[in-house]
Order: C-alpha cells, then sequence, then structure tokens
C-alpha cells in the first residue's frame, strides 16, 4: 500500500513535469504552405491593400513605440519603460537582417493575435497584444502590407533591460494564463454598425484599455473596468476614466467633444496633454471623420460610474488661502476666475476630470512642466502654458494645485508637498 | 393759429442727471465676471510657455541660469535648435518637454518671432573673477589659444560677436551660467550637432579653467545697443572646413 502510494506520487510529479514542459516550449516555426506564401506575396504588392495598411497603422500608433527618438519611423531603437524593466522596441521595418524582412504573414499574426514571436516565444505584453488580438486577420494583413512597403533600416534591436525574474520569457505562460484570452473582436449584432466600429477601434488597434485601464501589481489589466482611468506604470501620468455618463471622467461630454479632442488636441472640455497629446499628434489626428465618430459613439456608451462619495463632509485644505492667492496671481488670466478656461483655447479647470483624478499627478506635473496642446492640422498653433517648476516652490505648488482640485464643482483630495517634489524630478520624456 | 410746441432743449440738470443714471445703469448692466478675458489671437500670447522663461521679447532672464537671451538670435539657429531639443541631440528636459508636440511649420515661426524681436541688450552679473582670469579670457576669445588648437571666438561668431545670419549665433548678451554650461555640455554630448561638430571639437580641446574664463569674459561684456547678427555678405573669412555651418553658413 505504501509503495503503491508512492508510485501515485512519482507518476503525478512526472505529470506535473510533462505539463510545465508543453506550457513552457516554444512552439517553433511555423510551417509554410506554398500556396499562402503566394497568396501572401501577392497581397503585399496590393497598393490599395498597403494604402489600407498605412491607416491602420497609424491608428494603432505603432510608429509611437517602434520609432527612437530622431530617429527612422518603424525601424525600433527606443526603450520602453515599464515596472519591470526597459524592453526594447523592435526594427519592424522590412530590413531581412535586423527587421522584419524575412517574416511571413502568418508569423506577423501570430504575434499579433498571439503574442508569440518568430520562433513561437511569448512575447512581452508591452507590446500590447491584449489588445490587438482583436484586430482582424484583413487588418492585420493591411498592416502587414504596409510594413513590407517601408524603406528598409538596418538597424539592431537594442539589448533588453529587464530586471530578473521578468527577463526569464518562460514566466510569462503564467501571465498569459492570468491576462490574455486570443480573439478577434466579435461584432455586438444588438449595436449599430458605427458603435461595433468604434468599440473595434477602441479595444483592438487604438488599444486604449492599455493606459486608460488601471493595472494590477503584476502588469495585468483589471478586469471588468474596461477605460475607468488608471496610473500609467512608468509614465508617471493618470489616463482618466472615459465614461462621458454619471460620476465618469468624461461626464457630460458630447460626441463632438471627443472628436475635437481626438481630432485637434483641444475641445470645449478639455485638452490632450502629457502621453496623450503625443496620442493625438501621431494617430488621431489622422483619423477620419466617420473613425472618429465611431469612437465617440462607443465611448459615449461606456456605464454610469458609481460615484466615490467622500464618507467624511467635504473639508478643504488649510492652505487654500495661499493657493487661492497663487491662482489669481498664475491661473486666472488665461483660466478664468470660475475655473472655466476659455472653449478651445485654454482648458477649462472646473469639472476637469485631469485636475479630480484621483492620483492628483497631472495636475502636478501639467503646472510643472507647462507645455503646448499638440500641433495637428486642425489647430496647428496651440496656445501654450508656462512651466512653473523654476518659479514656484514645491508649497506654493501644493496649495496651488489643491485648490484647483477642491474649487468650483472639484471635490478632490489635496496633494502634498512631497508629492510635488516626487513628480518634479520625473523625467519629462 | 398754429401751436408749434416749444422747441425748448431741456435743462441741462435733466441732462446731467439722465447721462449719470444711464451710465450707473450700463456700470450696473456690466456683470463683474469671473470669466477668462478675451485671449489676443497674437503669436505673443500663443509663446506664454517661452517666454515665462525667456522674458517677454526673448530678451533673457535676469537669473544667470534662466533662459537665455533668444531675442535677435538668428532665425535658422534657433530653428535648428528647437529641432535638437525635439530629436534629443540637445537635451534640457523642460525645453524638450515644451517642444515636443510642435510641428516643422509652428516651430519655424516661433523661431521667426524671437529673431525679430528688437530688444535692448543687457549686462548680466559675472561671479567675482579676478583680473587675471577676465584677461585670460579676453585673450581666449579675441586670439584663440594656438597651442591647443583652439580657435579664436571672433573667428567664426564674427568680429562683433553678434554672430551671422542665417545659422551663427552671438556669444554676447548671454549669462556666465549659460555660456560657461554650453561648453560643458558641447563636451558632454548633452548638446550636439550633426557631425562632425566644430563646438564639440573646440570645447574638448579647452581647459576647464578656459570655459571659465571665456564665459565670465563674454557675460562681462556690455553690447552696444542695436546689436544684430550681421547679414551672411559681412563674413569676410571663411568659416574652418571642418565647421558644421560651412563656409555657407547653412549647415549641410
Amino acid at each position: 500500500m505504501n509503495s503503491l502510494r508512492r508510485w501515485w506520487w512519482v507518476l503525478a510529479m512526472l505529470a506535473v513535469v510533462v505539463a510545465v514542459w508543453l506550457a513552457l516550449r516554444p512552439a517553433g516555426r511555423l510551417p509554410a504552405s506554398p500556396g499562402q506564401r503566394d497568396a501572401d506575396a501577392a497581397a503585399l504588392k496590393d497598393l490599395a491593400l498597403i494604402k489600407r495598411g498605412a491607416y491602420l497603422a497609424t491608428i494603432g500608433d505603432c510608429a509611437a513605440c517602434h520609432t527612437a527618438r530622431g530617429g527612422q519611423p518603424y525601424a525600433g531603437g527606443r526603450l520602453l519603460a515599464t515596472p519591470f524593466g526597459d524592453v526594447p522596441a523592435p526594427n519592424i521595418t522590412p530590413d531581412p537582417a535586423t527587421g522584419i524582412g524575412q517574416w511571413r504573414f502568418d508569423e506577423f499574426w501570430r504575434a499579433l493575435h498571439r503574442g508569440e514571436g518568430r520562433q513561437g516565444e511569448p512575447l512581452y505584453p508591452v507590446f500590447s497584444y491584449t489588445s490587438f488580438t482583436k484586430v482582424t486577420r484583413a487588418d492585420a494583413l493591411a498592416i502587414f502590407a504596409y510594413l513590407n512597403s517601408l524603406r528598409p533600416v538596418n538597424q539592431p534591436d537594442l539589448p533588453s533591460g529587464l530586471d530578473f525574474p521578468y527577463n526569464v520569457r518562460s514566466g510569462l505562460v503564467a501571465w498569459r494564463a492570468l491576462y490574455f484570452k486570443p480573439g478577434v473582436f466579435k461584432p455586438d449584432p444588438a449595436k449599430t454598425a458605427e458603435w461595433n466600429r468604434g468599440a473595434y477601434l477602441v479595444q483592438g488597434l487604438g488599444h486604449c484599455n492599455e493606459c486608460h485601464t488601471e493595472r494590477d501589481s503584476l502588469g495585468g489589466i483589471k478586469k471588468d473596468q474596461h477605460l475607468s482611468g488608471g496610473q500609467i506604470p512608468a509614465l508617471d501620468w493618470y489616463a482618466p476614466d472615459l465614461s462621458t455618463q454619471a460620476g465618469g471622467g468624461l461626464a457630460g461630454w458630447r460626441a463632438q467633444d471627443i472628436v475635437d479632442l481626438l481630432k485637434t488636441g483641444q475641445s470645449a472640455r478639455g485638452a490632450a496633454f502629457g502621453p496623450m497629446a503625443d496620442v493625438v499628434r501621431l494617430s488621431t489626428q489622422h483619423l477620419t471623420d466617420a473613425d472618429l465618430q465611431a469612437v465617440a459613439t462607443y465611448l459615449q456608451s461606456l456605464p454610469p460610474r458609481a460615484a466615490a462619495a467622500p464618507a467624511a463632509p467635504f473639508a478643504r485644505a488649510a492652505s487654500a488661502e495661499q493657493g487661492g492667492k497663487l491662482y489669481a496671481q498664475h491661473c486666472a488670466d488665461c483660466h478664468g476666475m470660475d475655473g472655466n478656461g476659455v472653449a478651445a483655447v485654454y482648458p477649462p479647470l472646473n469639472g476637469n476630470t485631469s485636475v479630480t483624478e484621483p492620483s492628483g499627478i497631472n495636475a502636478i506635473r501639467s503646472v510643472l512642466l507647462g507645455g503646448f496642446a499638440p500641433a495637428t492640422a486642425g489647430y496647428p498653433m496651440p496656445y501654450s502654458m508656462p512651466p512653473f517648476a523654476r518659479q514656484l516652490s514645491e508649497a506654493e505648488i501644493a496649495a496651488l494645485v489643491t485648490y484647483i482640485r477642491q474649487s468650483w464643482s472639484n471635490q478632490a483630495d489635496a496633494v502634498q508637498p512631497d508629492e510635488v517634489r516626487l513628480y518634479r524630478h520625473t523625467p519629462a520624456d | 393759429m398754429t401751436i408749434s410746441a416749444p422747441r425748448r432743449s431741456l435743462p441741462r440738470a435733466v441732462v446731467v442727471l439722465l447721462a449719470f443714471c444711464l451710465c450707473t445703469a450700463a456700470l450696473a448692466a456690466t456683470p463683474q465676471s469671473d470669466a477668462a478675458p478675451p485671449v489676443p489671437d497674437t503669436l505673443q500670447q500663443r509663446v506664454v510657455a517661452c517666454t515665462s522663461c525667456h522674458g517677454s521679447q526673448g530678451e533673457g532672464s535676469p537669473d544667470s541660469l534662466g533662459g537665455p537671451r533668444l531675442a535677435g538670435k538668428p532665425a535658422g539657429y534657433l530653428l535648428q535648435q528647437l529641432a535638437y531639443f525635439q530629436s534629443g541631440q540637445r537635451q534640457h528636459a523642460p525645453m524638450e518637454y515644451v517642444v515636443r508636440q510642435l510641428s516643422p511649420a509652428y516651430l519655424r515661426q516661433i523661431a521667426e518671432y524671437f529673431a525679430k524681436q528688437d530688444v535692448p541688450y543687457r549686462k548680466l552679473a559675472v561671479p567675482a573673477v579676478s583680473e587675471e582670469i577676465m584677461r585670460r579670457g579676453e585673450e581666449l576669445v579675441l586670439h584663440g589659444d594656438p597651442s591647443r588648437a583652439v580657435p579664436a571666438c571672433d573667428s567664426c561668431h564674427g568680429a562683433r560677436l553678434t554672430g551671422f545670419e542665417p545659422m551663427m549665433p552671438g556669444v554676447l548678451g548671454l549669462s556666465y551660467g549659460y555660456i560657461s554650461q554650453q561648453l560643458v555640455s558641447w563636451r558632454t554630448h548633452t548638446r550636439a550637432a550633426e557631425g562632425p561638430y566644430c563646438m564639440g571639437v573646440v570645447a574638448n580641446r579647452m581647459r576647464e579653467s578656459d570655459i571659465n574664463a571665456v564665459s565670465a569674459w563674454l557675460a562681462n561684456q556690455t553690447p552696444p545697443v542695436g546689436m544684430h547678427p550681421q547679414p551672411a555678405s559681412a563674413r569676410t573669412e571663411p568659416l574652418p572646413g571642418w565647421c558644421v555651418m560651412g563656409s555657407s553658413g547653412v549647415t549641410p
């Protein structure tokens, strides 16, 4: 009896070892059928497809990550900061030695759809395959055709800067089991074609969830918190909740406000700044009006959010008086004493989710850094805000930001000088 | 007999009273608005992110470590520097953030705006340095240091040290802190240009003490009123062959 139990135990261990090996072994190179290869080759010469791929690659904002600052578009060379270390964005120009020149479409599809590299190795999810898996095969083919039409750039990828144990790729198997389910977007037949188009763009190529949904400590996107806002890891900005309904970050935004912001960088309700300014400048300003409208329609359907009711009656910070004086002196000329700004020139602070978001980061860093709204085709000469990092002390900025977060209709927590000190030293890029 | 209405003017007191009433009514009707005032549709209003550090006319901050003077610098030079801040070839985090979202066309307009500002130079505070250091600074600016193959500043930046159109910046009206910081930046590659870049070569040939001397002497000059970069045609001697600006004064 005893020896039988031992045998069971050995068998169970063997089963675990086999299961782990099966799970971790690289899937290996995909076999290529000659017929498929010919079909892919024909697609790569289709000019209409390439043109569509250029548009789709712009919606996906592929160049934002796959381009080094001041470097050749899509040639990689950029390190993407994550809480687990830096991940290099690879060269995706068709260079045979250093880019994707030797990739076949089914390999590209497997990367986009299943998050697996050319050898079948699991890819790091800083490549947003958690969203890109929703992209249709037809759209992926168009993007692949476009990338193959680019001038090849010979530029080897940078070495990985991931820390142990995150540099061990097999660890991703568990991560993927928790957070990743491959699957193309399935249209909802109960909704309009416009809604479905918007949902497809937002959830898929637009990969809005990657920033606008909170991540947990393992870097996974929290389920059931679709687009409800979150701090962007390693970038130190807060991507706000995108619901336009009661309690939402964009409560009261009309479809036109969303379209305006994505197309021009400015709207009557707010302006794009920080990482979103990059997104507008590089990506969303190039969307067709129909696609912008679809995105707005979809975002407007996001559900109302539970109001985070303050338990205690709202109390104004002790520094309110100092904050009020600073506001009158430095901010009111543009944003008004009423905090309502000037439509499409200076954003309102009253009722602005970027002012009241939970972390306070956006308001603190905007005051520290100032800067311009993005220059777009629809708004080529945006107005700007002075940086106050040199002019004001940390205590003054904390008082000022707290005043803004607690004035008019705003009821957000006070911020502390320590937080200002922390973000004063976060890199601007 | 026809009755004609007496054409009498209103008594003066009534007129005054009426006017008073109208005025107070008008005043009362003007809301004590908390709304932001109308926004001027000007470049000056658009570039407050620049002028809050560089001065309302680009005259530069009086603070030695504040924004340097932009007014009157050649437009081509300013545009090139803005592009370098975008590409990261020139590094200064606040500037890199401010220029990040701007298009080449908008950058050009901003560069031209500051280039055409005409505002007097002012002398900026210089740290107390000995007469000997000042003399060494003057020597380097006017004659260079042949033993280390350091050219004189005025051999490229012009005899008046105010630069040339369209690319060569002047080196007067800048603070000690700014000039010395730039020379160090050339050495540490936080300020660069498309290679081969002459200032990197020159700065690396200089002794650290010479950077201090040159910066102090330049910052201590009182530039005459109305000084501007000279037209490119005013250049009599060709630039060294290895200079990034090239003999034409334009980046190759």
